[in-house]
Formats: structure tokens, sequence, C-alpha cells
């Protein structure tokens, strides 16, 4: 079982922020979960590479050509706050 | 007139016997007789449909495009521009992008019409679609069941005739099991064959974008219309050759792997008798079938609750309240206002994913989970490799059991999870896996997996299309007839 301090670390890095019940039952539910997921313990994996991607790419590459890309007022529609093609955040704590 | 495929539809405009505006109604007039029940529809854009109906309409019909006029819904991950995209979610409330995503500028320069967007798993994240924040989706077999998921809504909407066909995303099985509960034809490409520009990303090393349909022809032919390497993602290839129409009926010579490990206890007895009923009919029609063990493929569903989540962790920690979508009000700083945010947006599975992701992720554990999950990936995709050696396609049922009753898994993640354990060694591989209907038990579908080699997929669809002409399957829940 993890620790409720663990849950709570992270959860901060998450940036998750959790009500008292939801923490007990989030340790709960992770921890079944890592219990599950460390029956990889079982296997012999000695001398394989990870794979990251299932087909072998080689680099890919392409001329660095200009393209049309967004308008600064389309990319910026979808923002909740939005001043002179900006986005406004709260201040920083 | 509701049993149409999609290549029904396009000869039936093309002939002149039903007009694009004729057809499309016809749709939106089913979604609005069965969909208050089914709940496939997130979003019905009933006049931006009709409006490109007309647009077709006016269009003299030797001008136009082989598939201009035939509609289509999606899953509401994939960017429509000026369209509500959500995932389902509460924090993309009200997103709408300002681009399309590449299947969805393909299938718009191939003229098809979009009737809307469809329901789904918040953020792709689980198997029965009843993780959406904002309805359910009823089985149309039996609507006190789940339809499966990710792409629920994709799947009973076809299953349902609210749509001839639709697109679905699948990461872990979000394809073919929701196809598999929903007697629908589901299809996950190869790693690469399909752009995932405008998808919005779960875990990307695993997404693909796929089609949902009632037969393997039409299956070929939407993935023909959405294939091929983009610009835009780096991951994409293409085909290597465009797709043409499967039309083998035989299977001689073709030689398949039944995968032992998918048959065990989890497997349902009704799954298992349909099962075998196929791998007779695969005999029957000159193909030869053997047991295969692949040991491990049965830890494919312990790595992928390491790698999906790990990815999806990183691939949302944008939604953060500042570029789109829902922002908290009342913050009193920034971080506080990312907390707030991130907390009323996603719903509980998403947490979920990003908790486990994050954790596998932080320091100190990141060898003995991310490490090791991406070595037992080189070992499944190696046992695939090995058993690609000795058989043609492998073959198993889809999901391990029929659809579930709605709330009979959800409180039990690790339960749920089960429900993708022979669909997601393929992503894990990057391999082509498609799922036909076997067969009912007990009244509800059953589906057929087969998986192909990387890239085989012209092969793949023909030995599909011969299965589904031995198996002759073409049953339809009643909703879908009652508007005939």
């Amino acid at each position: 079982m993890i620790s409720r301090e663990e849950v709570e670390h992270i959860a901060r890095l998450s940036r998750l922020r959790f009500e008292e019940e939801e923490l007990e039952r989030f340790r709960h539910d992770l921890s079944a979960i890592l219990d599950y997921v460390n029956t990889l313990g079982e296997l012999d994996l000695e001398g394989l590479k990870p794979t990251a991607h299932a087909v072998d790419l080689k680099n890919v590459l392409r001329a660095d050509e200009p393209g049309v890309c967004l308008s600064q007022a389309a990319a910026v529609a979808n923002g909740p706050a939005v001043e002179a093609g900006q986005f406004v955040v709260p201040r920083i704590g | 007139m509701f049993s149409l495929t999609a290549r029904a539809c396009r000869d039936l405009l093309g002939s002149g016997e039903v007009s694009s505006t004729e057809l499309v109604e016809l749709y939106l007039d089913q979604v609005e007789r069965v969909d208050d029940r089914v709940g496939s529809f997130l979003l019905v854009d009933r006049d931006g449909a009709l409006a490109q109906a007309a647009a077709v309409d006016a269009t003299p019909r030797d001008e136009r495009l082989p598939w201009e006029g035939v509609p289509i819904a999606l899953k509401d991950l994939l960017c429509v521009e000026g369209m509500e995209t959500t995932c389902a979610s509460r924090i993309l409330k009200g997103y709408r992008p300002p681009y399309d995503a590449t299947v969805v500028a393909k299938l718009r320069a191939a003229g098809l019409i979009f009737l809307g967007k469809l329901n789904m798993d918040e953020f792709a994240m689980g198997s029965s679609t009843e993780n959406s924040s904002v309805q359910l989706t009823r089985n149309p077999w039996d609507l006190e069941r789940v339809p499966g998921g990710s792409s629920g809504g994709s799947a009973a909407c076809v299953a349902a005739a609210q749509a001839p066909w639709s697109l679905g995303s699948d990461t872990g099985g979000s394809i073919r099991q929701p196809a598999s509960l929903c007697g629908v034809v589901g299809m996950k490409p190869t790693y690469g064959v399909v752009s995932r520009y405008g998808l919005i990303a779960f875990a990307s090393s695993l997404d693909q974008i796929g089609p949902l349909t009632r037969d393997v022809r039409d299956a070929a032919a939407l993935l023909d219309l959405i294939a091929g390497n983009d610009l835009m993602d780096s991951t994409s290839v293409g085909l290597p050759a465009p797709l043409v129409m499967p039309t083998r009926t035989d299977l001689t010579g073709l030689r398949f792997g039944v995968i032992r490990e998918f048959l065990g206890e989890a497997c349902e007895p009704g799954v298992r008798e349909v099962f075998d009923g196929a791998v007779a009919a695969i005999h029957a029609a000159g193909g030869m079938c053997e047991e295969l063990q692949l040991p491990s493929v049965e830890k494919g569903l312990a790595a992928y609750y390491i790698i999906a989540p790990a990815e999806a962790s990183s691939n949302l920690a944008r939604f953060d309240g500042v570029r789109f979508g829902h922002r908290s009000e009342g913050a009193v700083d920034l971080i506080d206002m990312y907390n707030r945010t991130r907390s009323e947006g996603f719903g509980e599975e998403v947490k979920r994913r990003i908790m486990i992701g994050t954790y596998v992720l932080s320091s100190g554990y990141y060898d003995a989970y991310y490490t090791q999950a991406q070595k037992t990936r080189t070992l499944i995709a190696d046992d695939f490799r090995r058993a690609f050696g000795r058989v043609d396609y492998l073959i198993s049922p889809t999901s391990p059991t029929v659809a579930f009753g709605i709330g009979e898994r959800t409180q039990d993640p690790l339960a749920m999870y089960l429900s993708d354990l022979c669909t997601i060694p393929a992503n894990l591989a990057g391999l082509p896996a498609i799922s036909i209907p076997a067969g009912l038990s007990h009244g509800l579908p059953v589906g057929l997996q087969i998986i192909g080699p990387h890239f085989s997929e012209q092969g793949l669809l023909e030995a599909a299309y011969a299965v589904e002409q031995r198996l002759g399957l073409s049953a339809l829940p009643s909703i879908a007839e009652a508007g005939r």
C-alpha cells in the first residue's frame, strides 16, 4: 500500500487537488493498480532493449520551409481570458 | 433502408435514386428517433450537414467525387474546424478547434458529410463509455448494457443505423472492443498508417485512428480514405499501396494461429463457443488453424497500464486553463488556478491515470516501472514476430466477454481494464487488427479479432472479408430496424 504522503506528493506533481475521502480512495485504487503492474517483475527482461515506438522509423526530415499557419487571432480565440492577442493569467504566487 | 452500407449510400447517390439531402435526413431522422435511448451523439450538426448536402445536390452527378454526399459521424476527439470538440470532458467544454484533423480534412476533401460528434470515455480512457462526463451511451442490442469503449458512440451509432459508418480511435482496443460488443466491424491500422494530427492525444505511441463500419469492405474503403503519410505527424508512414476492395472468398493456403493465452478462464463460455464456431468456419473455407502460445501477451495489460498512463500524464499537462477550455474562477495565483481548473475539469478515471502516470515517471521509480514496461513491450513484439514466422494471421476473441451491464464494473478499475486483455498487445506491438462480428451469445454480439504483421492491411482485410462471407452474419439490433 502506498502511503498517504506519497499520494499527496503525486497529486502535487500532477497539479491536482483532492478532498479527504478522495485521497483515501485514490490511495486504495493506486495501490491495487500498482500491485497489478508490479507482476512485470516476474518476467526475465535481462538484455532486452526498451521499445518506445513499435514501428522502426529512421529520422524523419523535411525541408524547413515556411508554410501557412494559424493567425494570432485564431490561435488565441479559445482562450478563457485574452487581451490584445495575449493570454491573461493570474499573478504568479 | 437502414441496413445500408456506406457503399450502398454511394451507389444510391451515384445512380440518382436518392439525393444527398434525402440521405442525410434519413440518418438525422434515425438519430432523432433513437438517440434519446442510445445516446451516441454529443453533438448533431443538423444545419451544417444539410447545408453540405445541398451543396452536393447542386453539383451535377458526373462532376462529383466517388464518396461525395455520403454521411459519416466522428468520435469527439477529432478536431473539426469550428465544431465543438470536447473528448467528452468538462475541461474542454466549448472548445472549437481552429483547424481540421488530417483525417477530417481528407474526408472533407472527399466530399463526406459530417453528421456530428460521438460520445466516448473522457479522453478515451475507459472500456464502457461510462467515463463520459456528459452522458451514458447504451448498447443498441440491449439498452441496459454498455456499448464498450472508449469509442462507444462510434460503435453504437453504426449498430443503431444512426450513421452508415464512423471514425474512432484505438489506444488499447478502443475501436475493436466496442465494435465487438455492438456487432459491427472495427479496425485499428498499423501504427503510422493514419496521421494523428488533430487527434487529441491520449498515449501517443499507441493511438491510431480507424474505421467502424457495417462490413469489411466499408472498413477497407474508409481506411483507404484516411490513410497516408502526413507532414504534420512525423510518425505517419501511410500504406505501401492504396487499398483495393477485398474479393477473396476462400482461405486456402492461409495459416491462422489461435492465441491460446486469450482462451483462458477470463474468456466467457458463450464467447468461446462463438469463437470455436468461427475457427470451424475458417477450416471450412480452406484455412488452417493451429493453437500458438505467446506467453508474453498476458503481461500486455500490466505493461499497458504503465505506458499509457505515463504518456497520458504528459499529454494532459496541456490542460491548464490558459489557452483553451475550462478555467476555474477565484484562484489566488497561477498554481492555484492550475490546481483548481484541473481538479474541476477532469473526471475520476482521468485523474487516476494522470496519478499513475506521474507516479511511474517520478524520480526513483522510472526504471522500476517505465523502463520495465518498455522492455516488456519488446518481449511482446518479439513474440509476435516469431508467431508471424509460422502463421499468416493470429486470431482470438476480441473481448473476453459480451457487453456487460451498465454500472457493473465502474467500482473496480482493474475489472474494467480486463476488458482490453485481448486487444492491448496489438497496440503495444503496433500491429494492425480487425474485429468482425462472429455470432451472437444469448442475443449479444461476439467479435472475432484477426491480427496481422505490420502494414499487412490489404491481406488482413482480404482474410477478414473471406471469414465474413463464410460467417454470413448480417443481424441488426431491433432498434436499427425501427425506422424501416
